[in-house]
């Protein structure tokens, strides 16, 4: 049944935004993470997103309809978490109780700004799903009621 | 006279097979609306379902095979092709998901997913009379 595997790819659609989400937290949090040399420092996270099914070229709509192929999982998935390889940012902060012998603090490579139009970007893909989810449920129901 | 499902509910079943298929396709592309490279998929509905249509009431006639060799001549029910959608502006990422306009097409599809279930099941009331005799 066609309408039970959009329950699985919102679901993972919704999953996917919540570990963007989860990892924006992180990143705005420990935005003022100092540590007084490079390699301590927390550095920003983001998710790497991928597609669950290869996308095939040659399936025909055919095929698909009446499951000739192997039914393939579709939906998104999280590959990995990937630290961002932009430079920190080194301040000269003598007086801080972090600041190394030459004086300077490293805060993270964040920026909050960027952080939160992704975190707003996430909630409004998470929303989009729910809608998905609720229509394909408004369906299933709707077929249940069939011959009534 | 016997009547047969098929030919009471028409092609309406096999329409309501092809828009949860749709909505399948559909709610896969919003779901990788910000996956990176992603190519938003979908079917020309009309077309398939119009070779679904000319094969059940047959107005194409099939080719007659004599040997198993034989090419058919037609093709086979329902057998179109997942097409690309063809993105209005391009992104950086070449993810080509419209988030406004896969959703638009969404609602679309699942409200005419209602009005075809609605054709079957009255057609199915019909039926549940004719065999009660009411």
């Amino acid at each position: 049944m066609a309408l039970v595997n959009v329950f699985n790819i919102a679901g993972s659609g919704m999953s996917a935004q919540s570990v963007r989400i989860n990892t924006v937290a992180s990143n705005i949090a420990n935005a003022e993470t100092v540590s007084s040399s490079i390699d301590q420092t927390y550095r920003a996270r983001y998710p790497v997103f991928t597609a669950i099914s290869p996308q095939q070229q040659n399936v025909s709509f055919n095929q698909l309809l009446h499951e000739q192929q192997p039914q393939t999982e579709k939906g998104v998935m999280v590959k990995a978490i990937v630290e961002s390889k932009a430079p920190l940012q080194r301040r000269y902060e003598p007086e801080h109780p972090m600041a190394n012998d030459e004086g300077y603090v490293f805060y993270p490579n964040i920026n909050v700004v960027e952080q939160m139009t992704d975190m707003i970007s996430a909630s409004r893909s998470f929303q989009t799903n729910v809608e998905i989810m609720n229509t394909a449920k408004t369906m299933l129901q709707k077929v249940l009621t069939l011959g009534q | 006279m016997a009547i047969g499902f098929d030919q009471a509910l028409g092609v309406h079943p096999q329409a309501l097979l092809l828009r949860g298929k749709r909505a399948e396709l559909l709610a896969d592309n919003l779901a990788n609306s910000d996956t990176p490279g992603f190519k938003a998929r979908d079917i020309d509905f009309k077309q398939v379902l119009s070779q679904v249509n000319e094969q059940q009431t047959g107005k194409k006639l099939p080719l007659q095979q004599t040997h198993q060799d034989h090419l058919t001549g037609l093709r086979q029910q329902g057998d179109a092709d997942l097409l690309y959608r063809v993105p209005i502006q391009p992104a950086i990422d070449g993810n080509t998901v419209d988030t406004q306009q896969e959703y638009s097409i969404y609602a679309r599809n699942a409200m005419d997913y209602q009005s075809t279930f609605e054709f079957v099941n009255s057609s199915f009331k019909g039926l549940t009379k004719a065999i009660k005799g009411q």
